[in-house]
């Protein structure tokens, strides 16, 4: 009995998967639960495991293809078992299948007929194999509903619900592959004007990720009204009791970073209109603060999340943020360890910035931007001194948070940082 | 806006409803001298005096009968049960007296009366002090059940069933007594009826009522950390249901799943299902999924009634199984 692989829905919200990376060749033996391939969701890198045993007969889909969630990628079956019916059905090998003559051998110009022409493949001589076993396919009225009114044929879709049950993902899928097929793109790619010369420009296909970040950013700098608030935070204090810490050993070693995360934690815990999420017809006030910290990984930045950063103590900070970085940058993260922040801080002072801007991730309603840490001098009691001072800009989505809330937060704030004692205590 | 229990809301209702109409009166087990039993009269009886708040005895079926006696005259009876646990004797008097009395009479005789109180399980009360009644009672036509799971819609809610001409199955709960929500400080009512979209969503639809909203709304909580946007949609009445506005949820998220406090069969969940069959044949991608007690007398022991009881995790299981995530 031959297994179908196909692309999973590997979080919640994936739509489409990159495959990064073949682990198993065509003719390899796999079992049950071996992986199969790496693939590159939304936000991370997961691994696709075979669902039955046999062998890896054929793959379908090479290093690098993006396809949507249920598309055929590989079939696993018994060694000399016909796998011709299955392949021949994958989207993959449809435009070269026996739907031809149906299709007018010039490509359509027109965009109309690009849509309308598509018609689902030929039937093939025996009848589909589809896992209900003869009669009719086992789909949810939504399935069925979204196949009539585009045209596809229930019998020649593979089901991914339980028991084969053809579900509108499933038909998602098919109508996409379907389009992707239409002979226009090739017509499309022959009108290119421009005659360029290699090495002149590169073209970068958009990683998953960076989808991810353009659409969450235009989302953000559209509508947000974001006003911003900067302050220069004395770390005299700070530096002494960090000074004290490492003196009592490794394991309480932490950085700057570490103690403001938990200042900025502790200030949220009391300030919960500012630790908010702006829903549209209502403010959503959070009561533990899930902190977010932006990490810069290769091909664009995740915010992983610090749990009940406000109830945990610094070296706790320290230990989850440094172990949350190393696995944000190996894209090892998993869905839940970067979704549900109420609050971001992101930190661009190792790379020697004083200060900036930065852009609100909704639905929270503001971020927290750390410069360098510097020794500056500074005017005391009407002299000059030298004092180790950070600077901190708060985007505020002002939908949610005025300016006096703002600033109200931002005198907690210092009065954490400059007597961090209090977050000890 | 004022934060305020749910009790404390409730006692706003009433006293607000018999300061605007002398014909509405409470009468129950310890609403008056000892201030209720879960002090939703509080102060009733010295603002109002003994002919409107009234003590009785350990009588309900008695109680109930002389309140829709006195809603047969003129008058707009509240009648307390001390929970609905307690009111099984009384059936007879709501089920035949004060549904039956407008059709029975030809239309001569409506039956303004509110008969509330807490419903279904507290905690480790056992099994006959733990019984959630709502589906008996919606299934009777004449009668109209509303059950709210927060302070806002307990008050404007109680003040509509008052103001109501028939009668009108209050359903309150010993564990939403001291739960806080904001409550305006003017005159508000709420339609009966009509349910509420609680939260929006467009991955699935969970569908609740009465104490088992906050279920499903923590439950909702829970999902959106895996980025799934439910829809919470407050039945707030459960006779008549508001289909209209469940049916425009499950167009849109294709699927549905019904938490409700009692047991499964015949239950509150499978009315709501039937509708979204009927409603959203076409527009469902899953079946719809129950959430409710376990098929037992609720047990006494701590554990086994946690296992009994619906809740959020289980909530977020019929939610991921209907999302074909499980």
């Amino acid at each position: 009995m031959a297994t179908k692989v196909t692309m999973e829905a590997l979080s919640p919200t994936m739509e489409e998967g990159r495959l990064v990376k073949w682990l198993k060749n065509e003719g390899d033996a796999v079992a049950k639960g071996d992986v199969l391939a790496e693939v590159e969701t939304d936000k991370a890198v997961m691994e696709l495991v075979a669902r039955g045993a046999g062998v890896l007969r054929a793959r379908l889909a090479a290093e690098g293809d993006t396809r949507p969630v249920g598309e055929l990628l590989a079939v696993i079956a018994e060694k000399d078992e016909n796998i011709d019916a299955i392949v021949k059905k994958a989207p993959a090998a449809a435009p070269a299948g026996p739907a031809a003559p149906a299709v007018p051998a010039v490509p359509a110009s027109s965009p109309s007929s690009a849509s309308s022409t598509v018609v689902p493949p030929a039937p093939v001589s025996t009848p589909p194999s589809h896992p209900n076993g003869g009669g009719r396919a086992r789909s949810s009225p939504l399935a069925r509903r979204l196949a009539s009114a585009r045209g596809l044929d229930l019998g020649t879709l593979q089901g991914s619900g339980p028991g084969g049950r053809i579900i509108r993902r499933d038909i998602e899928a098919a109508a996409s592959t379907e389009l992707s097929g239409a002979p226009t793109p090739a017509a499309a790619r022959a009108a290119a004007p421009v005659v360029r010369a290699a090495g002149d420009s590169e073209d970068v296909p958009l990683t998953q990720i960076r989808k991810t970040i353009a659409r969450r950013l235009a989302e953000s700098n559209g509508p947000i009204p974001t006003f911003f608030l900067t302050a220069d935070f004395d770390l005299t204090s700070v530096r002494e009791l960090r000074a004290r810490m490492i003196a009592m050993g490794d394991e309480f070693k932490v950085s700057y970073n570490d103690i403001l995360l938990k200042a900025i934690a502790t200030a949220l815990s009391q300030h919960p209109e500012v630790n908010a999420h702006w829903l549209g017809d209502s403010i959503r006030r959070h009561y533990r603060v899930h902190l977010g910290m932006a990490v810069a990984v290769e091909d664009g930045l995740i915010t992983p999340i610090i749990a009940d950063a406000d109830t945990k103590r610094i070296s706790e900070i320290a230990r989850e943020s440094r172990e949350l970085a190393k696995r944000a940058r190996e894209r090892k993260l998993t869905p839940e360890e970067y979704t549900g922040a109420t609050c971001t801080v992101s930190n661009l002072g190792m790379f020697g910035i004083d200060e900036f801007t930065a852009i609100i991730n909704p639905p929270e309603v503001a971020i927290f931007a750390v410069g360098a840490v510097a020794d500056v001098p500074v005017v005391v009691d009407g002299a000059l001194a030298v004092r180790t001072r950070v600077r901190i800009t708060m985007s505020c989505d002002h939908r949610a948070v005025d300016g006096a809330t703002g600033a109200r937060f931002m005198q907690t704030l210092r009065r954490l940082i400059e007597n961090p004692l209090m977050l000890v205590f | 806006m004022a934060i305020v229990t749910y009790r404390d809301a409730l006692n706003q209702a009433l006293r607000e409803e018999m300061q605007r109409d002398d014909r509405v009166f409470l009468m129950g087990e310890e609403v008056g001298v000892y201030q209720g039993a879960y002090k939703v009269s509080k102060g009733l009886l010295q603002e109002f005096g003994e002919m409107r708040v009234v003590d009785t005895p350990i009588t309900e079926l008695g109680f109930a009968g002389v309140g829709v006696g006195a809603a047969m005259v003129g008058l707009r009876p509240v009648i307390e049960f001390m929970t609905w646990n307690f009111a099984l004797l009384a059936l007879d008097q709501v089920v035949n007296s004060a549904a039956k009395m407008l059709s029975m009479s030809g239309g001569q005789f409506n039956i303004p009366i509110v008969f509330r109180g807490p419903n279904g399980a507290a905690l480790q009360l056992s099994a006959q002090h733990s019984q959630a009644w709502e589906s008996w009672l919606a299934h009777i036509p004449g009668l109209k059940v509303v059950a709210p799971g927060t302070p806002y819609d307990a008050k404007g809610l109680l003040k509509t069933a008052i103001r109501d001409d028939n009668p009108v199955m209050f359903l309150e709960g010993e564990m939403l007594y001291n739960i806080k929500g904001e409550v305006p400080e003017g005159e508000y009512t709420i339609p009966l009826g009509k349910a509420q979209v609680k939260r929006e969503g467009d991955h699935v639809t969970i569908i609740s009522y009465g104490k088992m909203i906050n279920v499903a709304q923590q439950a909702a909580d829970l999902l959106a950390k895996d980025g799934i946007r439910a829809e919470v949609i407050d039945l707030l009445t459960l006779r008549p249901i508001d289909s209209e506005t469940i049916a425009a949820s499950v167009r849109k998220t294709n699927r549905a799943v019904v938490v409700e406090e009692g047991w499964e069969i015949c239950g509150i969940g499978a009315q709501v299902v039937d509708y979204v069959q009927r409603d959203c044949f076409d527009d469902l991608d899953a079946p719809v999924l129950r959430v409710h007690q376990a098929d037992v007398p609720m047990p006494y022991a701590k554990n086994l009634e946690r296992a009994a009881k619906p809740d959020a995790l289980k909530t977020v299981a019929a939610v991921r199984q209907v999302l074909y995530l499980e």
